[in-house]
């Protein structure tokens, strides 16, 4: 049989083929990314359970959010832009000022000291629960101790206490919710950039050796956003 | 041009289409690698605010979703309603979805449920504090606020 020449083989019909799949897909999926801020609630809390002790004020950031989307942190108004630098400065308390907290330094020599008394304690009252969650508490500030060296932390009560009004918009919570942790991550990303060259974001969770990294930043700045029990604020 | 006859009519070049499919898979391909499967047909309208401290959600398997916004269909009317799987529900409803969505997953899962809210922007808190409240009651407490990526100062 002579050669005719190359056949050219017909592609309309895959053309049509191909239509219909990439119809289906546009069809059935969303490019919607998954992403968030992601949060803990605290558990429930009981109705007979007395109230907890009461945290000193200077220990405690307090923003409120009212109806008409207006922040009051502190006691005075403040732009949501400045609320990052404001949560910043309740971290760090730079200036020492008598209505932030006060950091406590945490060197090696108090670790080591602090975890001794308690495991000594706890050879004493070997089923004591408390003792044991201190005792993991401590051991988490020296692996902090061993990584980064001596820092400066809160007090364990202080925290940021965030109070919305029920008429307050979900994307006025949002933009509160964010610069709070946008604050937390660069105080971490800083902490994190000096001591192992990476940012805090950029160390993973699946990574062996990047674990007790993570938990030893965490330790030097928790993230303490604790949202009150909700009731009406008005437009206060 | 006249000096020269025309030798006969020139057929117009057929334009290949051997390309064509070509070009049509890479754009199924681009599809298929970037989207995900839509799981629920919205019935509320949400239109998510913006945030830059975000994260992923690892397992998409363990992620439930309430999506609370203004009715796509304005029979329901204005007011923000929340939407649970596939139905509109009420705050009562959430303990037993929640209890339901439990139920599903194997033991070693169950502590890494989460519950992401989808909400519109505009929706007031006093119904997300109301579900926040439901999900604490139902013991649900990992939850994940949906956002678009992108500046919080830009509106």
């Amino acid at each position: 049989m002579a050669r005719r020449g190359l056949q050219e083989i017909n592609a309309g019909s895959m053309a049509d083929i191909a239509f219909l799949l990439l119809i289906f897909f546009l069809v059935t999926t969303t490019m919607d990314q998954d992403i968030g801020i992601l949060r803990q609630l605290p558990p429930p809390i009981p109705p007979d359970m007395e109230k907890p002790p009461e945290v000193k004020q200077r220990n405690v950031y307090e923003v409120l959010v009212n109806s008409n989307d207006q922040l009051l942190v502190e006691g005075r108004p403040m732009d949501i832009r400045e609320l990052k630098a404001g949560a910043i400065e309740f971290y760090t308390n730079p200036s020492g000022s008598p209505d932030l907290p006060q950091l406590t330094r945490v060197t090696r020599a108090t670790v080591q000291d602090n975890l001794n008394k308690l495991r000594q304690a706890l050879s004493e009252s070997p089923d004591s629960e408390e003792l044991k969650d201190k005792i993991d508490t401590w051991e988490d500030k020296l692996i902090a101790i061993e990584l980064i060296g001596d820092y400066s932390e809160l007090p364990g009560s202080a925290l940021i206490s965030l109070q919305n009004d029920r008429g307050t918009s979900y994307e006025m919570y949002i933009k509160v919710q964010n610069e709070l942790s946008a604050g937390i991550n660069e105080l971490r990303n800083t902490l994190s950039e000096e001591k192992f060259g990476v940012p805090y974001s950029g160390l993973s969770t699946s990574d062996d050796n990047d674990k007790p990294k993570i938990k030893a930043i965490r330790a030097v700045y928790p993230q303490r956003i604790s949202e009150a029990e909700p009731k009406d604020l008005g437009g206060s | 041009m006249s000096k020269f006859g025309r030798k006969g009519k020139k057929k117009n070049p057929e334009i290949s289409t051997a390309s064509l499919p070509d070009i049509i898979f890479m754009l199924l391909f681009f599809f298929m690698v970037v989207t995900v499967m839509r799981e629920d047909d919205p019935k509320v309208k949400i239109s998510k605010p913006n945030a830059t401290e975000t994260e992923k959600l690892e397992k998409k398997s363990l992620v439930d979703y309430i999506n609370v916004g203004p009715p796509t269909d304005p029979r329901f009317g204005t007011e923000p309603m929340m939407q649970l799987d596939d139905s509109f529900a009420e705050l009562s409803d959430i303990n037993q979805w929640i209890v339901d969505n439990r139920e599903r997953r194997d033991e070693a899962e169950k502590p890494a449920i989460t519950t992401s809210l989808k909400v519109d922007k505009e929706t007031r808190m006093g119904i997300v504090t109301d579900i926040k409240q439901e999900l604490r009651e139902a013991n649900a407490l990992k939850i994940n606020y949906s956002v678009n990526k992108g500046s919080v100062t830009d509106n």
